[in-house]
């Protein structure tokens, strides 16, 4: 599966649209580590914790965008974007979307 | 009374404790920015969207990061917005997230051999309000295509499959 944030992939043309895919994933942090962040938001510098937090997310997000796109026997995504929210204090939701697209080689 | 002037007094300590760890850490960081820079720079990131004619790989990269502005910082943050004007210690703030998170994308892009990032977007978000409406940390993300030599990208795949 390609995974592109670009409109279109060079020597290959798209035979078939399978509309929009995405995915999206909201976590939190447990209290624990939510007490040690907020003792390091004092001093400023990296949050790693949320750092990761947030990475774990966007992975499952796009976990989920791909078996969309697997489910429309999909063998491409292009112009990917993502997008954060923050809901409440220590939870944030990725979401991620893309086109799902069926690519042939030209040549 | 007494109790009045202890929190005076913690509040001040705290500042200046926060002020000073905050702004070291601040230098070093820019320290590090700035030496790894450096390093990437033959890593062009831009924001085109069309290819360069060649036999490339595409791939999604993306690097972020979540930094938080120190006590002291937020307190400056505070005066500036009852008086108005530019809020410098948060500008500081931005420009350390968007840079460190763009090189984290690119030393992803490094690892799988690209040569270009194209298409480069930022997403920013506040993550971790304060008290009140300042802000406490924001994340950044940067992500991005990047564009592997088709010989490179045989020779990481391989490496990839054999692990």
């Amino acid at each position: 599966m390609d995974i592109t944030n670009l409109e279109s992939m060079p020597g290959k043309k798209i035979v078939k649209h399978l509309g929009l895919v995405q995915g999206s994933s909201v976590r939190a942090k447990h209290a624990g580590r939510d007490l040690l962040s907020s003792i390091k938001n004092l001093f400023g510098g990296e949050l790693t914790s949320y750092t990761e937090l947030l990475q774990e997310s966007r992975e499952e997000a796009m976990d989920r965008m791909l078996q969309q796109a697997k489910s429309v026997e999909a063998n491409a995504i292009l112009n990917v974007r993502f997008s954060t929210s923050s809901i409440t204090q220590g939870a944030a939701e990725i979401y991620v979307y893309g086109t799902a697209v069926q690519l042939e080689a030209t040549e | 009374m007494s109790g009045g002037s202890f929190q005076l007094i913690y509040v001040i300590g705290l500042l200046i404790v926060a002020y000073l760890i905050g702004s070291y850490r601040e230098k070093r960081h820019y320290q590090s920015i700035i030496k790894r820079e450096h390093a990437l720079n033959s890593l062009p990131a831009v924001n085109l969207k069309t290819a360069p004619k060649g036999h490339f790989q595409h791939e999604l990269v993306m690097g972020n990061v979540t930094i938080s502005v120190d006590y002291f910082k937020r307190f400056l943050a505070l005066l500036h917005a009852f008086f108005g004007g530019p809020i410098t210690s948060y500008e500081t703030l931005l420009d350390r997230s968007r840079r460190e998170a763009l090189l984290r994308m690119k030393e992803m892009a490094k690892e799988k051999h690209a040569a270009l990032v194209l298409n480069v977007k930022y997403e920013t978000v506040s993550i971790f309000k304060g008290s009140g409406k300042s802000i406490g940390s924001v994340e950044v993300l940067a992500y991005g295509t990047a564009l592997i030599p088709s010989s490179q990208a045989v020779a990481s795949n391989v490496a990839t499959t054999t692990q």
